[in-house]
């Protein structure tokens, strides 16, 4: 457990049209809220409409991680956009997103699969 | 005599982790489950996260931590002497965060994941918050 200790987040972004899929590993803390904020606004300023973001390989999320989330579920609706949220159907990262009330705003998906076509 | 830590660091982001698992790492070896320790973590998380980001908003002060074993389960105090809160109860409704950028959910989840919260704080004197955490009971015959 003692390993785990500031372990940064890891991001990795495919983009395909103006659909992007981020994959995030790691724990989704106030220290890794700023690169993840980083990164996700670079795909919507770069016009991305429609943003998957993959939270399966998440270990830890609490509310700096949400308030990124929802802070570009705002930036991305504004501009007509969409966020889905992949999540595993357990586990503290499901219970912090669905006591959030998030999934009012953006839908949680089991896998990619299930995001509607564009 | 009873277990307990104490942990005394610079209010820095990367500091929410290391307090995160102190406190994770205290409460396997005090015999709580995996479930109760990942709900601890996020109650930990999000009470330090609150002195990094509100108790010391343009200056660097310290994270006090204290985690002691008591006889139900666990006690953590993380106290500060950052800028206090204006208004405790205003600050404990859901949603609410000076920060455009956080959800307001901090004292939600610290309260949901303890059962018994507290909260003292003076504007100008800093902030104390305590959280106790039962252990479920083991089951017959373990």
């Amino acid at each position: 457990m003692l390993e785990e200790a500031g372990k940064p987040v890891q991001i990795a972004i495919k983009r395909q049209g103006r659909t992007a899929t981020a994959r995030l590993a790691g724990e989704f803390d106030l220290t890794a809220a700023p690169l993840v904020r980083e990164q996700l606004d670079g795909l919507i300023d770069a016009g991305m409409q429609r943003i998957v973001i993959d939270l399966r390989g998440v270990r830890f999320l609490d509310s700096s991680g949400l308030g990124v989330l929802l802070g570009r579920y705002r930036r991305l609706s504004e501009r007509g956009g969409s966020i889905y949220l992949v999540t595993a159907a357990e586990g503290s990262v499901r219970t912090v997103l669905e006591m959030s009330g998030v999934r009012q705003v953006m839908p949680l998906l089991a896998s990619e699969s299930e995001v509607p076509r564009a | 005599m009873t277990q307990y830590f104490e942990l005394v660091c610079p209010s820095r982001p990367e500091n929410v982790g290391l307090c995160r698992v102190a406190v994770a790492t205290f409460a396997a070896n005090i015999g709580f489950t995996l479930s109760e320790i990942e709900e601890i973590k996020v109650a930990v998380s999000e009470a330090v996260s609150n002195v990094v980001v509100h108790a010391y908003p343009a200056t660097e002060g310290l994270i006090e931590l204290g985690c002691r074993e008591i006889e139900a389960g666990i006690a953590i105090t993380v106290r500060d002497e950052g800028v206090g809160i204006q208004d405790v109860a205003l600050a404990r409704q859901a949603s609410f965060s000076t920060d455009p950028e956080r959800m307001g959910l901090g004292f939600v989840f610290m309260e949901s994941f303890s059962d018994d919260f507290h909260v003292e704080s003076a504007p100008g004197k800093g902030t104390r918050i305590e959280m106790r955490k039962r252990r479920e009971a083991p089951a017959e015959g373990a």
